[in-house]
């Protein structure tokens, strides 16, 4: 069997890499004693799939796992009461909200996901500039962004990912610098559009604040979901976590 | 800084401890107090400052860095902690009112075990050191270590700290014994830790398989320093593998194995998956250098060992070596290319490419071995060495030689016999960014150099220099409970190539960590481990001549 687990990751465990994050869940899991699916051959891992990394430092309320379960354990597993048991053995921040049953045959959270709604604290600016801002760069025919990719300098149009932006309003009071929040639709394929890319991309170029990926989506014959159906929610959203 | 639980500020905490077990570490634990916010030297730290206190195999020398340590705990920690923690909550409780700090530092000299740096006075006549003393009549003229006489009365926290991030070692780690006693000359460890004391076989089976439980780790280390000489591991390791089995995996290790083909078939019962590589020490490439430091592993013992791990599938060994060790000849250095070499002839029986990495490392002299007398190579003398090495492994197919810096040992060697003085050199290579000394690409000798010369002080005259028998050392008046007499015979018998039993299957030698303490050796069983003594060669019989049996025999043997 295998299950799809949404949860949020907000508060200070944003500074905790996805890498540990996944030996997290993996120590996790095993305390839990859930009847986890191991791989057979040399090195026995655990079945985990990971969906898309979340850069170190951003926040998310909709991070999701695919866990494989071993039969016939599985079949007896309550899965509503899931969250609530595996929550416990999780860094604190970390909080399960959902659980599905999903098809084997579900593509992988990594192919499926295309798009990624971000919500993105910019420090020093009004909404009002943040406004100015948006209408320039969704005019735009091009944006080229270039990086440093394996030693060597490579220039992509950023445009084509960048779905929707939306100013939202004034950040909150408790911000350490006072700005504006951006919502952000981003794409993931073919080439994913990074938070940072994205304010790269102003004129003159503007920093990050605080983060956070509020939603994944697969989008099939042009309707969105997400990956697991709203209405599987056992818990409600966690609220973005204290500073 | 803060702590990593509960992300307190580390200045808000009453005490920091550190845990030193590498000299190159020390201008890290000056960062790591100037972090805190607490002022680096002792002297200058007031009673709202935590109290900063340090222990591990380093403290054992902790002149270098007596300055800024206000106080340094010598030994097992499990019950000083509790002492400690009294003391400071009095402290606490009466208010820490000005000018108390003096005063709760000398009560914690009170405590054994403790050592309070700035209650004694150092007195040099030129270059040497002369003594020394308490400041005050209360304060013992001797600190003696700590020794936890039985370690079945302190299992581990159940619930212990899980790092988030991933750190080294990051296992379940079950200390099976503590203390060894094969009487390694060169190895601090071995001496500053005695007598043997083994964990039942029972509470390291519930340790693990708690600790396992509530960690959620995967891999856990039976650590010790010799664990395959733990009474009955062969059943122990079978018994927490049966253990796992159902569970999900979970994989077995020990952090140091024995010279020997019994020591290669337990790490085969564990590791049934992912054989890659095994690491053994013959620490010397001849067997009159094993005999000088006290490492009696015959050729054959090695041999047997890399025979059984190729047998057993391990594809890669890697051989550690020691080199510029007292009596050392050219002829001993070659004798590491000469073991390496056939160790990769060996394999070619069982493997097409067999490859044998062979690592060494400069020596250097430890306080309360027998080699503390000795003065330590040359920088230019472990180089050589090092390339004699190099050039004779060239055309030998399947030798790697790797080795460690011999600037680095020089600095190593500063700081592990070094006296108080050291300390003003510590605190401006710190002060001059030379923090993570360990790291390769961090590690800067001029700093070092520069900063002994702006302070007059002599690295070769810290390290190169033999001491002798008369001469006070720095940390002569601490106490890990070994006789002084007993270490200078040592270091003459090193000298005249005579080897010295382990005590655990022979009669007491005497020296002084068990009668000294009262206490005694705590072994399951009376019968050395399977596959001989380490290649002591001893024909031990039946009959062992010990009675210190700690507790009622478990596993195999007795």
């Amino acid at each position: 069997m295998r299950i799809r687990v949404r949860f949020s990751k907000t508060g200070k465990i944003r500074f905790s890499s996805h890498r540990d994050m996944a030996r997290c869940w993996e120590r996790a899991l095993r305390r839990a004693e859930l009847p986890v699916a191991i791989t057979e051959g040399f090195s026995p891992r655990p079945k985990m799939h990971f969906g898309l990394a979340l850069s170190t430092g951003h926040e998310s309320l909709g991070e999701y796992l695919d866990i494989d379960l071993q039969e016939p354990e599985a079949s007896a597993l309550d899965l509503g009461a899931l969250p609530e048991r595996l929550t416990p053995f999780l860094p604190p921040g970390v909080d399960v909200e959902a659980v599905s049953i999903i098809e084997r045959s579900e593509l992988s959270l990594q192919e499926a996901v295309t798009v990624c709604t971000w919500l993105i604290e910019i420090p020093g600016v009004t909404p009002e500039e943040l406004a100015a801002y948006v209408t320039t760069m969704l005019d735009a025919p091009a944006l080229p962004v270039t990086r440093e990719r394996k030693g060597k300098t490579v220039t992509d149009d950023i445009r084509p990912g960048i779905i929707s932006l939306r100013v939202v309003g004034a950040t909150p009071l408790d911000a350490p610098e006072q700005g504006a929040l951006l919502e952000a639709e981003l794409a993931t394929q073919p080439r994913s559009v990074r938070p940072s890319e994205l304010l790269a991309a102003f004129d003159p170029p503007r920093n990050e604040g605080r983060v956070c990926r509020t939603h994944q989506w697969i989008i099939t014959d042009g309707a969105r979901r997400e990956p697991i159906p709203a209405h599987a929610t056992s818990r409600a959203p966690a609220e973005v976590g204290a500073r | 800084m803060f702590s990593l639980d509960t992300h307190r500020p580390a200045a808000a905490f009453d005490l920091i401890g550190f845990n030193l077990s590498a000299e190159l570490t020390y201008t890290n634990l000056l960062n790591m107090v100037d972090l805190a916010g607490v002022p680096v030297r002792s002297a200058e730290r007031r009673p709202e400052h935590p109290i900063i206190v340090a222990g591990g195999h380093c403290t054992y020398n902790p002149e270098p860095i007596a300055d800024f340590l206000d106080i340094v705990v010598l030994g097992d920690g499990e019950e000083v902690i509790t002492e400690i923690n009294a003391v400071v909550r009095d402290w606490k409780l009466s208010g820490r009112t000005e000018g108390s700090r003096e005063n709760v530092l000398r009560e914690l000299s009170h405590i054994v075990g403790v050592y309070v740096p700035s209650m004694y006075d150092v007195t040099y006549e030129g270059a040497a050191l002369v003594a020394v003393t308490p400041r005050y009549p209360d304060v013992p003229e001797r600190v003696e270590k700590r020794t936890v006489a039985d370690l079945a009365e302190f299992p581990y926290p159940k619930t212990q700290l899980v790092p988030i991030t991933e750190v080294v070692h990051d296992r379940l780690n079950v200390e099976v014994f503590r203390g060894c006693t094969r009487g390694c000359r060169f190895c601090q460890a071995g001496m500053i830790t005695r007598p043997v004391r083994e964990r039942p076989a029972e509470q390291v089976r519930t340790m693990v398989e708690e600790g396992l439980r509530r960690t959620g780790y995967d891999e856990v280390a039976l650590t010790s320093l010799s664990t395959a000489d733990f009474s009955g591991i062969e059943k122990l390791v079978g018994d927490i593998v049966q253990s796992t089995d159902d569970g999900p995996p979970v994989s077995v290790s020990l952090p140091s194995l024995r010279v020997d083909a019994f020591g290669v078939g337990i790490a085969t019962q564990i590791q049934r998956a992912r054989r890659t590589g095994l690491t053994f020490a013959p620490e010397a490439g001849t067997w009159r250098m094993r005999q000088v430091i006290n490492k009696l592993i015959r050729e054959e013992d090695l041999y047997s060992a890399v025979e059984a791990a190729y047998a057993n599938g391990w594809r890669r060994m890697k051989l550690y070596f020691l080199t510029g060790l007292p009596t050392e000849t050219d002829e001993d250095t070659l004798g590491i290319a000469e073991l390496a070499r056939n160790c990769v002839q060996l394999g070619k029986a069982h493997t097409k490419s067999p490859s044998v990495t062979v690592s060494v490392g400069g020596f250097v002299p430890k306080p309360f071995t027998p080699f503390q007398w000795f003065g330590q190579n040359t920088v230019e003398e472990l180089r050589r060495k090092i390339n004699l090495l190099r050039d004779d492994t060239r055309k030998s197919h399947g030798v790697q030689v790797k080795w460690h810096d011999p600037k680095a040992t020089l600095v190593e060697g500063i700081m592990s016999r070094g006296d108080r003085r050291v300390g003003a050199a510590i605190e401006e290579v710190w002060r001059q960014g030379g923090t993570f000394q360990e790291w390769n690409e961090r590690f800067d000798l001029d700093l070092w150099l520069a900063a002994m010369a702006n302070h007059g002080l002599d690295p070769e005259w810290y390290t190169y220099r033999h001491r002798t028998e008369d001469e006070v050392l720095p940390w002569d008046h601490l106490s890990a409970g070994l006789h002084k007499d007993f270490l200078w015979q040592d270091w003459r018998d090193a000298l005249a190539e005579v080897g010295l039993p382990d005590c655990r299957w022979t009669p007491c030698y005497d020296c002084g960590a068990c009668t000294g303490y009262s206490i005694e050796h705590i072994v399951a069983s009376a019968t050395p481990p399977a596959g001989g003594s380490q290649g002591t060669g001893q024909d031990l019989g039946s009959s062992v001549p010990v009675t210190l049996l700690g507790r009622a025999p478990v596993g195999t043997g007795s």
